[in-house]
């Protein structure tokens, strides 16, 4: 064995693009049993700032495609993660310690996440939706429409560095919403990897934007930048929710708080955080 | 004599018992506060109704602690079908009781007669018909699986439609299995402190609802801060609604808010241009503004702009203003003497601001507080009576000249509740409906409420949803145990 | 090939000309000649009397079925209403209405609540504003006279009680009316004014030849007023013209030989219409044609009058006065039997038009029952008990 390996620069996923933190900072990601990986880029406010304007950009075409094209990205996600199945399960055993059986089920566990969600796309309306019986000449229905920009913090277990994130942002993205999502502090390599793939399916750029880093340095900012709708929660600690929850309160944003869902469920529920009811009206009459 | 000068027709307050003074209902028991008592003027006379006692930090842990019991012991025991027929019960009280509760609710409020006689009062009935129905059929409310009530629910509601808010929350919360302790809005408590006779004669478990009466800044705060509470309704301002948020952080009590609003009402120039006009003065007079979400923003397209100023003001002058027990009586007092200020302050603000002024040229009573319908036209997207909430009868005037236009400016603003769209173009009517950001949009129409129909907001108006199945959301939990 | 003679070409022309609507134009290419040579073929098929010319009456129903378009009125022509195009264009042009705003708005005037002096002048009023009708297969010269009776004097037991503002009865019936009026005759307000239905009432299924003869008839023999209805058939079937011409026409048969004109109240019959699309379009059209009045229905056909469709017209009428200052009537007709229905109108009147409405010149009430019902009311308000149906006179 004579060939050098070629490592991966790991950077951050903004606007479809793979861009280096403008502050220029990295962070020594080690394995557990303190082997270098890599050095991944440690994400600053003003990246944060920029992965909100990526997102709010695309946010009118996501939430504005129709949920059975959505449907068909996410479940070419799916695909794409299968293809590349077992890259992710190396990868998070090298991260995490794990054996590659626990990488490999949470790894399948992920594209069926994206598989379920893929098939939620074009239903949750009917379900979360409908007539309303309204005692009046009105034709009366409510629709659940996207939040907006939805900033999650990713749980940050041994076994979520990849399912945390999927189970994190895969609800959002079913009804509409863009994403900006911290990646797990401590093993953001598979996080990254999948953002590779993202950007080789369908989904389309700034839909999601991903950053590593320091979440306590940087979730604060998202969670009082005024033009994030929404917070997901799941993986901060106390005293980081308790920061954000306070900071999210001054423009109001719907708010996922840790424990309410678990780190890698699915839920319609947890599609239903992320989502507003809107109830139109209409005059019915044959005049 | 001029046919339009209307004899006064007053509907009679005789019908009213009511007595000097109110404590606050714990427990199934009248009981002292012990914040202090304040007495309750009509603000359409600023004549006193009763005197109030008033909630300290104290009494909302009693009320707190007897809605607990009652939770554990009865309430959360109880089968859906048994708590349905206790709200069953209710409607059949309040739809008894109709008459009377409106003549209360104007006098305390202020508001005409004839919205409390046919909005307000057959709304609070329908609210508690609607619910009622609910309590037995939660697992198919399509909310997820294993849905439970949550237990103690602390409920904290404005002036604007007294009764009407305490049915939106009580309503959804007693049939999703919870108890209450509601503290109604200081400037009228009277009715909330009425609907105890109903309770009463429903024979409602002692301690399944509470009210208790007091001030924001005491008893709301101490229900909001309190820990033996597992989830907070509120609907008023976005500043208390903030606070709120900002309170309840870190903690696990379940939060929905119901806030402010600057509603654009978007008129096309294919509209049928006389029911909109009656569509923009219902969006904005009704209840004399004092609706989060009306539609205090006219977007009108520019080419029939004149002609749609014109018509509104000519049709204005009809409106009568005065004795809001008069049932002739379209635009009533406002609130209260501080509401009136702000108003006040406002418009003024605007004016100075370069928007131009017209206001119903018609007599005002004495006493009372009373704001002529104000509507301001010439006004530029960034005058401040085209963004903040007035919250009284002052419409702003502003025009567009393509849908696109029309969207673009009906959602800037960090509010999201309501909007209205006038055009006779269902497929554009649809669209636009698509693309504004707002929770509850009325299409040809405006101000239309059902318990069916789920009222929120999007962005800054707040979030949950109150109505229909919807509204039941944010007093169950589902899932599995977490 | 012989050349074809000039009386021939002549004759050919014509035909072109005057039934087929050519230009001179056409006809040169289709008689392959210069369109100076047809002029001159056209100028001797006059001369020869091939073609002969008669100018007619201009009350005459001729000249309406020769017109190609319609015949502009003053009103129409003011605004640009000159032929089928502008017509249509114009009447389609109107900005729609909205059902359920319309019939909120209705319910919403129907909650005011009209008490005490109110009510009494209220009352006053809609027996100032009664069309007073019988409208019936049975009527005879007996029921007539009875009926003006009753106009004259509606309370027996109370002479205070005013007078209707006019009988309305049919056309074969008007002498009993005028006879029984004698000098009592007037415009509504001076006297009570005699207005007969016509034109083929109430489905107006005949020629216009009849509907006119039907209108002269009923005017030579005294009515003061007509009560006209359209042609239905021909609005929903998209032929305005003949609606406006129809109505053009009728108006002219109302003209006396001294210049004057007995009134036109247009009947849509509302309740075949059905659309308040329609009924709104059918306001504009009757008033461009020169409709003094326009009515809801005949009361022989159900829905009849209606507060929401009373609240349109008086819409439309409002609307014209704001665009030309001129102001037309609006007579609600069928159904309207009681006085609170009645106070609700008057509460329309006064809110949507505006007061000035509130005179028999611009609003009647077309009915029959209805005066009974206010009388009843009146007696109620000056004795302070409620009367009974023995208490006020059968006619």
């Amino acid at each position: 064995m004579s060939r050098l390996a070629v490592p991966k620069t790991y950077k951050l996923f903004i606007g479809g693009k793979f861009p280096r933190s403008e502050s220029g900072r990295t962070t020594e990601i080690l394995s557990p049993t303190g082997t270098f990986i890599a050095n991944v880029a440690k994400a600053s406010r003003k990246d944060a700032r920029d992965a909100v304007v990526a997102a709010r950009a695309a946010w009118s075409g996501w939430s504005g495609a129709t949920a059975y094209n959505r449907g068909q990205v996410l479940y070419r996600v799916a695909e794409m993660l299968e293809g590349r199945a077992e890259q992710f399960v190396a990868e998070i055993v090298e991260a995490t310690g794990v054996t590659p059986a626990v990488a490999r089920t949470e790894v399948m566990a992920a594209i069926d996440t994206l598989v379920w969600h893929a098939g939620w796309t074009d239903k949750f309306a009917q379900v979360h939706g409908g007539a309303n019986p309204v005692a009046g000449p009105f034709f009366n229905l409510s629709v659940p429409e996207s939040t907006g920009v939805v900033a999650l913090v990713a749980p940050s277990t041994a076994e979520s560095s990849l399912l945390g994130l999927v189970s994190s942002i895969a609800p959002a993205l079913t009804t509409g919403n863009v994403v900006v999502a911290l990646a797990s502090e401590s093993a953001p390599c598979a996080a990254m990897t999948f953002a590779e793939v993202l950007s080789t399916s369908d989904v389309p750029g700034g839909v999601v934007n991903i950053l590593t880093g320091d979440v306590a340095e940087v979730a604060p900012w998202l969670a009082s930048h005024a033009d994030v709708n929404a917070l997901d929660l799941t993986g901060a600690d106390t005293a980081l929710a308790l920061e954000c929850e306070r900071a999210a309160a001054e423009t109001l944003k719907r708010v996922v708080r840790p424990g309410a869902f678990g780190p890698t469920e699915s839920a319609f529920e947890r599609i239903a955080a992320f989502v507003e009811t809107k109830t139109v009206w209409h005059t019915k009459s044959l005049a | 004599m001029s046919f339009r000068n209307y004899a006064p027709a007053p509907e009679s307050t005789a019908i009213l018992n009511l007595r000097k003074s109110y404590g606050l209902y714990i427990g199934g028991e009248w009981v002292d506060g012990h914040g202090g008592s304040m007495t309750t003027i009509s603000p359409a006379t600023e004549m006193p109704i009763a005197e109030i006692s008033l909630a300290d930090s104290s009494d909302i842990d009693r009320a707190v602690s007897a809605a607990r019991t009652s939770y554990d012991t009865v309430w959360s025991r109880m089968s859906g079908s048994e708590r349905g027929k206790y709200l069953f019960r209710i409607a059949r009280l309040l739809q008894e009781r109709a008459r009377e509760f409106a003549v209360a609710e104007t006098l305390d409020n202020g508001k005409p007669i004839r919205e409390t006689r046919d909005i307000d009062i057959p709304l609070v009935a329908a609210w508690f018909f609607h619910y009622a129905g609910w309590a037995d059929k939660l697992d198919y409310a399509g909310l997820g699986v294993n849905p439970r009530s949550l237990g103690v629910a602390g409920q904290i509601i404005p002036w604007n439609f007294p009764l009407l808010m305490l049915a939106w929350k009580v309503a959804p919360a007693l049939a999703a299995g919870n108890t209450v302790v509601l503290k109604p809005a200081e400037t009228t408590p009277l009715t909330a402190l009425l609907f105890v006779e109903i309770c009463e004669q429903a024979g409602l478990p002692a301690g399944v609802v509470n009210i208790v009466p007091g001030l924001g800044e005491v008893a709301g705060k101490a229900l909001v801060e309190h820990t033996g509470i597992n989830k907070i309704a509120f609907t008023g301002s976005t500043a208390v609604g903030r606070q709120i948020a900002r309170t309840l952080a870190g903690t696990d009590t379940r939060l929905t808010l119901e806030l402010g609003g600057k509603g654009a009402n978007i008129v096309f120039d294919d509209a049928a241009v006389d029911e909109a006009i009656e569509g923009i003065i219902t969006g904005i007079f009704f209840n004399q503004g004092h609706v989060c979400c009306a539609g205090s923003r006219l977007l009108v397209q520019e080419n029939i702009h004149d002609e749609i100023v014109e018509k509104l003001t000519r049709r204005l002058a009809t409106l009568r203003l005065g004795d809001p027990l008069d049932k002739n009586t379209d635009i009533g007092a406002i609130n209260s003497k501080e509401q009136l200020e702000r108003i006040t302050a406002i418009s003024a603000t605007g004016e100075a601001e370069g928007a131009h002024r017209w206001t119903l040229d018609c007599p005002v009573p004495d006493k009372g507080f009373w704001f002529r319908p104000t509507v301001f036209t010439n006004v530029s997207t960034s005058n401040t009576v085209a963004r903040d909430e007035i919250f009284g009868p002052v419409l702003s005037v502003l025009t567009f000249r393509t849908p696109d236009e029309a969207i673009a400016k009906a959602n800037n603003t960090p509010y999201g509740l309501s909007a209205g769209i006038w055009t006779q173009n269902a497929s554009r009517m649809l669209r636009v409906a698509d693309q504004l950001r707002a929770g509850v949009i009325w299409a040809n129409t405006f101000n239309q409420f059902d318990p069916t129909s789920p009222f929120g907001g999007f962005k800054e108006s707040g979030f949950g949803r109150e109505g229909g199945r919807h509204g039941l959301s944010a007093y169950l939990a589902t899932g599995g145990a977490r | 090939m012989t050349e074809t003679s000039d009386d021939v070409l002549a004759l050919r022309a014509a035909r072109l000309y005057y039934d087929e609507s050519k230009t001179q134009d056409e006809i040169g290419d289709l008689l392959g000649i210069t369109r100076w040579k047809a002029g001159r073929l056209l100028a001797l098929a006059r001369d020869s009397g091939i073609v002969s010319i008669s100018i007619v009456d201009s009350t005459s129903e001729a000249d309406v079925h020769a017109v190609d378009g319609i015949l502009a009125t003053e009103r129409s022509r003011a605004h640009g209403v000159t032929d089928s195009t502008s017509l249509r264009a114009f009447v389609h042009g109107l900005p729609a209405v909205d059902a359920i705003g319309l019939e909120e708005r209705a319910a919403r005037l129907a909650t005011r609540s009209i008490k005490n002096d109110s009510k009494r002048a209220a009352l006053d009023t809609i027996i100032r504003l009664i069309d007073l009708t019988t409208l019936e297969g049975a009527d005879t010269e007996g029921k007539v006279r009875s009926l003006v009776q009753k106009a004259l004097l509606p309370d027996p037991a109370d002479p205070t009680a005013p007078r209707v503002a006019a009988v309305c009865v049919y056309p074969d019936m008007v002498r009993h009316a005028i006879a029984a009026l004698g000098t009592r005759v007037g415009d509504g307000v001076t006297g009570i004014a005699v207005a007969s239905v016509a034109t083929a009432f109430p489905s107006g299924r005949s020629t216009l030849e009849v509907k006119i003869a039907d209108t002269r008839y009923a005017v030579a023999q005294g009515a003061t007023e007509i009560d006209m209805v359209i042609d239905r058939g021909a609005f929903l079937s998209g032929d305005l013209d003949t609606v406006f011409n129809e109505i053009v026409a009728i108006r002219r048969a109302c003209e006396r030989a001294d210049g004057t004109r007995a009134h036109l109240k247009v009947i849509f019959e509302t309740g075949e219409l059905r659309t308040y699309d329609n009924i709104k379009r059918a306001s504009w059209l009757a008033i461009l044609a020169g409709a003094d009045f326009i009515k809801t229905s005949t009361g022989k056909v159900q829905p009849a009058a209606t507060l929401p469709v009373t609240v349109l017209m008086l819409e439309v009428v409002r609307d014209w006065f704001v665009l030309t200052g001129e102001r037309i009537g609006v007579k609600p007709a069928g159904g309207i039997r009681q006085s609170k229905d009645a106070i609700r109108y008057l509460v329309a009147v006064a809110e949507v038009a505006g007061e000035e409405w509130i005179h028999p010149h611009l609003f009647r009430f077309g009915a029959s029952s209805l005066l009974n019902d206010v009388l009843l009311q009146r007696q109620k308000m000056t004795t302070g008990h409620y009367s009974g149906p023995d208490y006020v006179t059968v006619d």
